[in-house]
């Protein structure tokens, strides 16, 4: 009989790793591809075979930070560096507001019985699976009236469906696995409430707001629907600036890659740094890695 | 989650206060996102309208004409055909793979850890940029995937430019982006199961189908359902994957709820339809999210209730 661990017989042991190799490829080839499709001028990523034997060439990436395109119709204008500037600040802003407005209310979620405490908690976790554009078609109208449209306010606002459910639902958890204990001989000992949340409980769920932190910028960095309806091309982040680059670049291949490398080397870094928070941070903190 | 760790620290300070204060934390919070509320009655009542932006004199009240007349609207019928076939798919697919690569990587060893980190790559990708990536991969010029299945003979394979082959690049896109996020709770379960029914079962030589049938897979059933719960919210309401590989062509071939939603409002500018569609998908999440955040709640409270 076979062991299911795979330490009898060679045989499952060798098609596990055949699988494992199959797995890897499948799902690593996309990027190592466009990586080093990234590295190419045109005429080697044009070439019929493809092929791995060529000359790097880093003027994909010169051409995207300088922001003027070498096309054959001419030079082309294209301010890409500014949509991945768009996309550092929305996220990072969105994270912070999010952080500012959910820590203490996880805080009263996790230590308080309050009368609604719970229709709240659920109310803003229910956000997270409402369809967007239910809300974002009437809000690109009010948007308008409200002098929000195309605004980083605006969409700064918005974002905060994505970032606030997640840290939220995320920083209870740690909040609730922290013994109050602590916090209450501290209050005994004629501590405010303020010096115990700031001086106990927030640094004991540090490392949980740190990777809903972290888990949230993720999020607001990938998130595409918001940008393309409420904003324009200025406030656009690297989602919706990547989809106009390829309209308007036509055959620049190379470049394409390129900007497609900076608009995810950010969020795949952040991820490999913060890998033992995203089971949790995926499941909205319901499940430990 | 024990009732008594709730009140202590509260009871110190005065009643009234104490009273006010989870209020005054989590107010906040609440009133920024009710912002959102207000849109979504919007929406409701666009859906009763006869409300086109190109033709402002003749909108007006029609009730629920909007509603009715999508029964023999064979677009509608149509979108609700393709969000079923598209969520179908891509969440079962997933869920057999993400099962099957989270049994593959089940021992924790440096290398399946290193695997099971290197997956979660394409689920940290943006999904609209995973689609541009897949579309320069099938371009019909010089993409590597259009290369590679001329070398199996396969040359007239158009990929999303085909009505009859854009179903599947998109799902193709999809599964590639969302398995590992299936893969990565089901590994995380696997890896939380108890170890004596399966050393048991070893001692006592018990088949490995029987093992996986009898129980791991009734062990792992929470993670499973929690798991396809949230892809199937996720997957019914897919835009940016369709949008940016198609924009819901070619034809109607890719008209998912949100991006038929989307072209009505923008193209069409028919706002009264537009509302009435996302009224619908709206109704059909908030059954799923439901169900949903019951089992959520379940491992949950078997995450943080253990302390």
């Amino acid at each position: 009989m076979a062991r299911i661990d795979g330490t009898g017989s060679p045989i499952p042991r060798i098609l596990r790793a055949i699988a494992l190799v199959v797995v890897l490829v499948f799902f690593l080839f996309p990027i190592l591809w466009i990586f080093l499709m990234s590295f190419q001028t045109n005429e080697t990523i044009l070439a019929i075979p493809p092929s791995l034997a060529f000359t790097p060439t880093l003027i994909n990436y010169t051409s995207l930070i300088s922001g003027h395109l070498q096309t054959a119709a001419g030079s082309l204008d294209l301010p890409f560096m500014h949509n991945l500037f768009n996309s550092v600040l929305l996220s990072s802003v969105s994270v912070l507001v999010s952080l500012v407005l959910g820590v203490p209310a996880a805080y009263a979620f996790a230590r308080f019985r309050f009368r609604l405490g719970e229709d709240i908690a659920f109310t803003l976790l229910s956000f997270r699976f409402a369809p967007p554009l239910l809300v974002l078609l009437p809000l690109s109208l009010y948007f308008k009236d409200l002098g929000l449209a195309n605004t980083y306010t605006g969409l700064i606002w918005v974002y905060q469906l994505i970032c606030l459910p997640l840290i939220l639902w995320i920083v209870r958890g740690y909040f609730e696995d922290a013994s109050p204990d602590v916090e209450y001989a501290y209050r005994v000992d004629g501590h405010s409430w303020w010096r115990a949340f700031t001086r106990i409980a927030i640094p004991l769920a540090g490392p949980g707001i740190a990777a809903a932190g972290l888990l949230a910028f993720i999020f607001a960095w990938n998130n595409f629907v918001f940008a393309l309806i409420l904003a324009s091309a200025d406030k656009q982040p690297v989602t919706v600036g990547a989809l106009a680059f390829v309209t308007a670049s036509g055959i620049q291949y190379g470049q394409i890659a390129a900007a497609i490398v900076l608009s995810i080397m950010p969020t795949l870094a952040l991820a490999l740094y913060a890998q033992r928070w995203l089971v949790e941070g995926l499941s909205l903190g319901a499940v430990k890695g | 989650m024990s009732d008594t760790t709730h009140s202590t620290p509260a009871a110190v300070s005065g009643p009234r206060s104490a009273r006010l204060l989870p209020y005054l934390l989590s107010l906040p919070a609440l009133l920024v996102c009710v912002g959102i509320l207000v849109p979504f009655v919007t929406a409701a009542y666009y859906s009763l309208q006869r409300y086109k932006l190109s033709m402002p004199q003749r909108r007006g009240f029609i009730w629920f004409d909007q509603y009715w007349n999508f029964f023999n609207d064979a677009d509608f019928w149509h979108t609700v055909y393709v969000s079923m076939l598209y969520t179908v798919s891509t969440v079962g697919v997933e869920l057999l793979l993400g099962l099957g690569i989270a049994l593959l990587l089940r021992e924790r060893s440096k290398v399946n850890n290193a695997a099971s980190v290197a997956l979660l790559l394409p689920l940290m990708t943006a999904p609209a940029i995973a689609a541009l990536m897949w579309k320069l991969m099938t371009n019909p010029g010089f993409g590597v995937l259009s290369w590679v299945i001329s070398l199996f003979g396969v040359t007239d394979f158009k990929w999303a430019s085909a009505p009859s082959s854009a179903m599947f690049t998109v799902v193709l896109v999809d599964v590639w982006v969302y398995t590992p996020f299936i893969m990565i709770l089901l590994l995380a379960g696997l890896r939380s199961l108890p170890t004596q029914p399966f050393e048991a079962a070893k001692l006592d030589g018990v088949p490995a189908h029987f093992v996986f049938f009898r129980i791991t897979l009734p062990m792992l059933m929470p993670y499973m359902v929690t798991a396809t719960l949230f892809r199937l919210l996720d997957s019914i309401q897919q835009f940016d994957i369709v949008y940016a590989m198609t924009q819901g062509g070619p034809g109607d071939s890719l008209l998912l709820f949100q991006v038929s939603a989307y072209l009505d409002f923008f193209q069409y500018t028919n706002v009264g339809r537009s509302a009435a569609l996302m009224m619908i998908l709206w109704a059909i999440t908030y059954a799923l999210s439901n169900v949903f955040i019951k089992q959520w709640l379940k491992l949950r409270e078997r995450t943080h209730g253990a302390h």
